[in-house]
């Protein structure tokens, strides 16, 4: 009998964000990494997940509307005021 | 030790120099320290409340939606919240970081209303919904069947290169808009755990926390919203490959 059944391509995709989050079990996380030694199918899919997640780290966040922040502005200087008072 | 203060770093300036250029830093980077930022609202910096503001409001919005009925009382909440820190920014200890304080100080007074309000359909209830259901990462024509001789459940149609130089393709501005469309299209469970864990770089401990989910589940939700935005960006990427 062979030790454990390899992994498929299909078993992958479903495992890479548990593989990026370091999750996996150490069992599956070496067949995934013998896996994506011999897929370069995989190993481009899993290139293309770690892109999406840095495109994502470097979207900026919305900018706050300027009638929520300068409420919020007003509400600080009103703090402020009744502190020194 | 003297604390950091803007005043003190004018105080330094040499004569002549125009003081005004020290209140042009970037407060970014004169509050990138965390214990200077506190330190900066408390002594009353309208430029250290506001990064903050700019930094955290959003996403304090958006949390306080999903314990609340209406934007209406979020938006309430979430002005709660704001003066909520103002005033106990004092007693900061500095034990938990200060957005783990802020969402804290949020989602305690969100419960409280949203028990007040009419019922609500809770982030975690949410979540379980989203989850039960499968959602393969492709669809499975991607994948050669399960009785293939030689290669069952491998690529069919494996990814395809995103060309020579996809880092730059990806910071363009077209892109962007493409990866905001994609976010923008996720369910609301997915969605709201990509914006904290990727744009808003949280860890996995902090979303499950504010969101009142279990580390699982975040995963999967995760998994999900992540792939399905690589999927926007492989056709997006491939139309201009031609």
């Amino acid at each position: 009998m062979t030790a454990q059944k390899e992994m498929s391509c299909k078993e992958l995709v479903e495992l890479v964000t548990d593989y990026l989050e370091g999750v996996l079990p150490p069992g599956d996380r070496t067949r995934f990494e013998d896996h994506l030694k011999e897929c370069p199918g995989c190993e481009t899919y899993l290139d293309q997940m770690r892109q999406t997640v840095r495109a994502l780290g470097r979207l900026s966040e919305d900018s706050v509307p300027a009638e929520a922040k300068e409420t919020l502005l007003e509400t600080f200087r009103n703090w402020k005021q009744a502190r020194s008072l | 030790m003297m604390s950091l203060n803007k005043t003190m770093v004018a105080a330094d300036t040499p004569k002549g120099a125009f003081p005004e250029a020290v209140f042009e830093a970037d407060p970014r980077q004169f509050y990138a320290d965390e214990r200077a930022l506190v330190e900066g609202l408390r002594n009353g910096d309208e430029d250290a409340f506001a990064l903050l503001v700019g930094r955290h409001h959003n996403a304090l919005l958006r949390v306080a939606m999903f314990y609340v009925p209406s934007r209406a009382v979020a938006e309430e909440v979430v002005q709660e919240t704001w003066v909520g820190v103002l005033q106990g920014i004092g007693r900061f200890e500095g034990r938990s970081s200060l957005k783990t304080w802020i969402f804290s100080i949020l989602t305690h007074r969100a419960k409280t209303r949203g028990q007040q309000e009419s019922r609500h359909i809770s982030f975690s209830s949410l979540s379980h919904s989203e989850c039960e259901s499968s959602e393969p990462a492709l669809t499975p024509d991607r994948f050669l069947p399960a009785d293939h001789e030689q290669w069952p459940h491998h690529w069919a149609l494996p990814p395809q290169s995103w060309g020579e130089s996809p880092e730059k393709r990806l910071l363009s501005k077209e892109t962007q808009v493409h990866l905001r469309q994609a976010i923008a299209a996720l369910p609301e469970a997915q969605q709201e755990v990509i914006r904290l864990r990727d744009i808003e770089q949280w860890t996995s401990q902090e979303v499950c926390n504010v969101l009142g989910i279990s580390e699982t589940n975040q995963r999967v939700l995760l998994h999900r919203a992540r792939s399905r935005v690589r999927r926007g960006l492989e056709s997006y990427l491939q139309k201009g490959l031609g």
